[in-house]
């Protein structure tokens, strides 16, 4: 069968990288072809020269045996191409079927026709069972429904290839199966696919064939049904991964953290958290497992003290004193220590010097600032030192923080917060984004921190991290902890249904039974 | 003279929209380069370009409706160069806005002195004002005939505005993509969307907003120009564009607030207020309704629902506690 994209020796360069070396990838009709690498691998640059977002240094494109140019997005869309963004190009003020038709509204000079519009979308979604209300406005919709208007929104265009960046990390474990039935069907509607992934199970369970990418090149070209995870990580990462982490046991009743009866109003009056209870002790990690979107945020931003709510009813505990009122850095002297869960404007300032965010939060110490002035080689000293230590790939630490990958960016947050050595650590998805060689290090951390008898709580809505770093994990629901599981009888499977709000039967751990 | 504040004089009635028009018009152009992403604040300048191009047109063409087109042109001049230096240059848009006020202000006594060698005032016989409209029937109704008959045909043209914006952004594929590139350039750019051309387009048709307003000012109201004599509806019509939430009904009873106010400000001095309180009262007004918009959109300063009233008496001492047991 003829090939549905061919490129042909793609080269790209940025000063100092060569982000694509030499790169031939050819798809044929109708396939699932899943392209893995690590950040920074060249992926992004690879499919944004597919799209027509940049222009390759040499190298050919053809499209169904045609060869084309792309000098822009519009050029690709008329060749036939959509791409479904990571964080959705969507307009979140206006109505589903306005965004379907935006820019190519069927119309009649100039007024748009509402009811052909309004058709021709609700036609088409059915057509590839893809549900959604014509009427709703995006915004608020849920990020799975989104995700369904951005393909509505390719397809509508005649998208005969479909490039998926990341599809998976925002949805929740029902909504990755409908997702990928829907992946399915499309394939055997002869629409080809692309999608970029980190998750490697996923890439078993959907794809036919893998590419890896490393540094700019393609490493291999596999047949799904005939190689295993492993092989994968190795081509990707050039080594073998850890995959299993090793835990040493800790048995500890002293509390860290406790949280009773925490009921939470938002700045809406919405009852957003209700009679949260649960306590993470000495040497334990406490996963919070859920949907986002659960509560989860607005729990961390209480107990951190970012919280905008109205109302926050309850007691929180840090080693026995209360926290309530506590300002940011009160909490965090009282030995809190935060990754947040938005690296680029809660964790860190990007116009800022990698230095100048490593000695954050540390401003007091007599090290790096004296009677209110900076003292240049005490930070030096302290940044380079955190540098080394924790891996960040930067050549120089008074490099602007805005140049670094997101793997290395998200060292920078964790050196920074690890080094404070407080008791309680909370980490809100510490390996989101970020390549695989960057999630083994900063599970080892987590896992380090943990050893040396401090606590750790840990939200993920990334399944498998949660359950193979945590020792007991709380899934939230609607704003409440539904259900809680030990680390040994952690299944995938039950939480993956509390996490959609079904309570098992009988469950003895549940909570609310207790 | 009459010393009680009656509202339903004929002549009280019908200063209110002569003092709405000009408010309404440049919030109607504020309102479409807020849409398009742009917080435009040369309103005031774009205004006082449309004032001395309106007495320019009409003195040199013999012709009100002239003068407006004139006054049109010249604030859609400014307006472009407001274009060229925001969309093209990538200038920071307050600066340039500033800049532009600035400017025009400058430009109308600079042009007043050269061209017609007055300073301050200028005024002719020679200068055609906008002629008064009756509208038929109407305008033998009690109150509203008063209210809305009587004006220029400026004052009727900014009501079609009104709807004719409404149509724009609701109706026509040009006014979703401006709403669009307002809210997200980025997604509509990968659309295929140019944002330059959405924003030259809402700048030039601000432009063109203001220069009726300008010319309604100088042609309307009065036949005359006076140095600085948009005095500061550009900036009230701002906030009239902001209080009406971008939106041309809301825009259109936010400036009619505005110049309801400001004719009563003129009402209540003829009573013998102290002018300097009366001046006041637009701002006032202004500084009020925003309070307003405020406390309503907070819903902490709203009663509390029973529920947190009622965790409210609890507290957290009574609270039963429910915690799960350490494994």
């Amino acid at each position: 069968m003829q090939n549905a994209i061919e490129l042909k020796n793609i080269c790209k360069s940025f000063p100092g990288v060569k982000a694509n070396d030499n790169i031939s990838l050819a798809v044929k009709r109708g396939e699932i072809r899943a392209l893995v690498g690590e950040n920074g691998a060249g992926k992004t640059t690879l499919m944004n020269i597919l799209y027509g977002l940049l222009q390759p240094d040499s190298g050919t494109i053809e499209i169904n045996g045609e060869k084309c140019e792309f000098y822009s997005p519009m050029d690709a869309i008329k060749s036939g191409l959509g791409m479904v963004h990571q964080h959705f190009m969507l307009f979140s003020e206006l109505s589903v079927v306005e965004n379907i038709i935006y820019g190519m509204e069927p119309q009649n000079s100039g007024f748009i026709r509402k009811k052909q519009a309004r058709n021709e979308v609700i036609e088409l979604a059915k057509e590839y069972n893809l549900e959604v209300d014509p009427d709703a406005k995006v915004g608020n919709l849920p990020v799975g429904v989104q995700q369904r208007v951005e393909i509505l929104k390719a397809l509508y265009r005649k998208a005969q290839i479909l490039i998926f960046d990341e599809p998976t990390a925002v949805l929740t474990p029902n909504e990755q199966i409908g997702f990928f039935e829907m992946l399915r069907k499309l394939a055997a509607n002869e629409k080809t696919i692309i999608f970029i992934t980190h998750k490697l199970n996923e890439v078993m369970q959907i794809s036919h064939t893998i590419s890896v990418m490393r540094l700019g090149k393609i490493t291999a070209e596999l047949k799904t049904a005939e190689t295993n995870t492993q092989e994968i990580s190795r081509s990707m990462v050039g080594r073998d991964v850890l995959f299993d982490l090793e835990r040493k046991e800790i048995n500890s009743d002293n509390v860290v953290l406790s949280v009773e009866n925490l009921n939470v109003f938002d700045k809406n009056n919405i009852h957003i958290l209700k009679d949260i209870n649960f306590r993470v002790c000495e040497g334990e990690i406490v996963g919070i497992a859920g949907v986002a979107g659960n509560g989860q945020d607005e729990l961390i931003r209480a107990i951190v003290g970012l919280s905008d709510a109205n109302y926050i009813f309850g007691k929180i505990e840090l080693i026995g004193s209360q926290l309530n009122h506590d300002s940011i850095k009160e909490r965090r002297s009282k030995g809190l220590s935060y990754i947040p869960e938005d690296r680029n404007s809660v964790g860190l300032a990007l116009q800022a010097t990698v230095a100048e965010n490593l000695v954050l939060g540390n401003i007091d110490d007599p090290e790096i600032t004296r009677k209110g002035m900076l003292i240049k080689e005490g930070i030096r000293k302290f940044s380079e030192s955190l540098r080394d230590q924790y891996l960040i790939k930067t050549n120089n630490i008074d490099e602007e923080a805005a140049n670094l990958s997101g793997g290395n960016l998200q060292k920078v947050v964790v050196a920074r917060e690890m080094n404070h050595q407080s008791k309680l650590l909370i980490a809100e998805q510490p390996t989101r984004g970020v390549d695989i060689g960057a999630i083994e290090h900063i599970h080892t951390q987590l896992l380090d921190h943990r050893s040396k008898n401090n606590a750790v709580l840990l939200v993920s809505t990334e399944l498998s991290e949660i359950i193979s770093l945590s020792d007991r994990i709380l899934v939230m629901f609607e704003g409440q902890i539904i259900g809680e599981s030990a680390h040994d009888e952690a299944i995938e499977e039950s939480i993956g249904l509390m996490m959609a709000g079904v309570i098992p039967q009988g469950d003895r751990s549940n909570v609310n039974e207790n | 003279m009459d010393n009680t504040l009656n509202l339903l004089d004929p002549i009280f009635l019908n200063s209110i929209f002569r003092l709405v028009t000009p408010i309404l018009l440049a919030a109607l152009g504020g309102m479409v380069c807020t849409r398009a992403g742009i917080v435009n604040i040369a309103l005031e300048g774009h205004m006082i370009m449309g004032c001395f191009g309106g007495v320019l047109g009409s003195y040199y063409l013999k012709s009100a409706i002239g003068g407006v087109l004139v006054g049109m042109i010249m604030s859609m001049l400014v307006a472009l160069i407001y274009g060229i230096l925001r969309v093209n240059f990538g200038a920071e848009e307050v600066v340039v806005g500033l800049a532009v006020n600035l400017f025009s202000t400058s430009l109308t006594v600079f042009l007043l002195r050269t061209i017609f060698k007055v300073t301050g005032t200028f005024s002719s016989p020679d200068l055609k004002g906008l002629k008064i409209l009756e509208l038929p029937i109407i305008k033998d109704i009690p109150i509203i005939g008063p209210l809305l008959s009587g004006h220029t045909i400026v004052v009727y043209f900014s009501w079609i505005c009104v709807a004719l914006t409404y149509i724009l952004f609701f109706n026509t594929t040009l006014g979703l993509r401006i709403r669009g590139v307002g809210e997200n350039p980025e997604a509509s750019k990968t659309l295929g969307i140019s944002i330059s051309k959405i924003h030259y387009f809402a700048i030039l048709l601000c432009g063109a907003f203001c220069g009726l307003a300008g010319a309604q000012l100088s042609l309307g109201n009065v036949t005359m120009f006076v140095e600085e004599m948009s005095g500061g509806r550009g900036w009230i019509a701002i906030v009239a564009s902001l209080l009406g939430q971008a939106h041309p009904i809301g825009v259109f009873l936010a400036s009619t607030l505005f110049g309801f106010v400001s004719s009563l400000s003129f009402r209540i001095q003829g009573l013998g207020w102290p002018q300097e309180f009366t001046e006041m009262l637009p701002y006032v007004i202004t500084l009020i309704s925003l309070v307003i918009v405020y406390i309503a959109s907070d819903s902490k300063l709203k009663r509390p629902s029973d529920e947190i009233l009622k965790m409210k008496k609890i507290g957290t001492t009574n609270a039963s506690l429910n915690l799960p047991e350490k494994k």
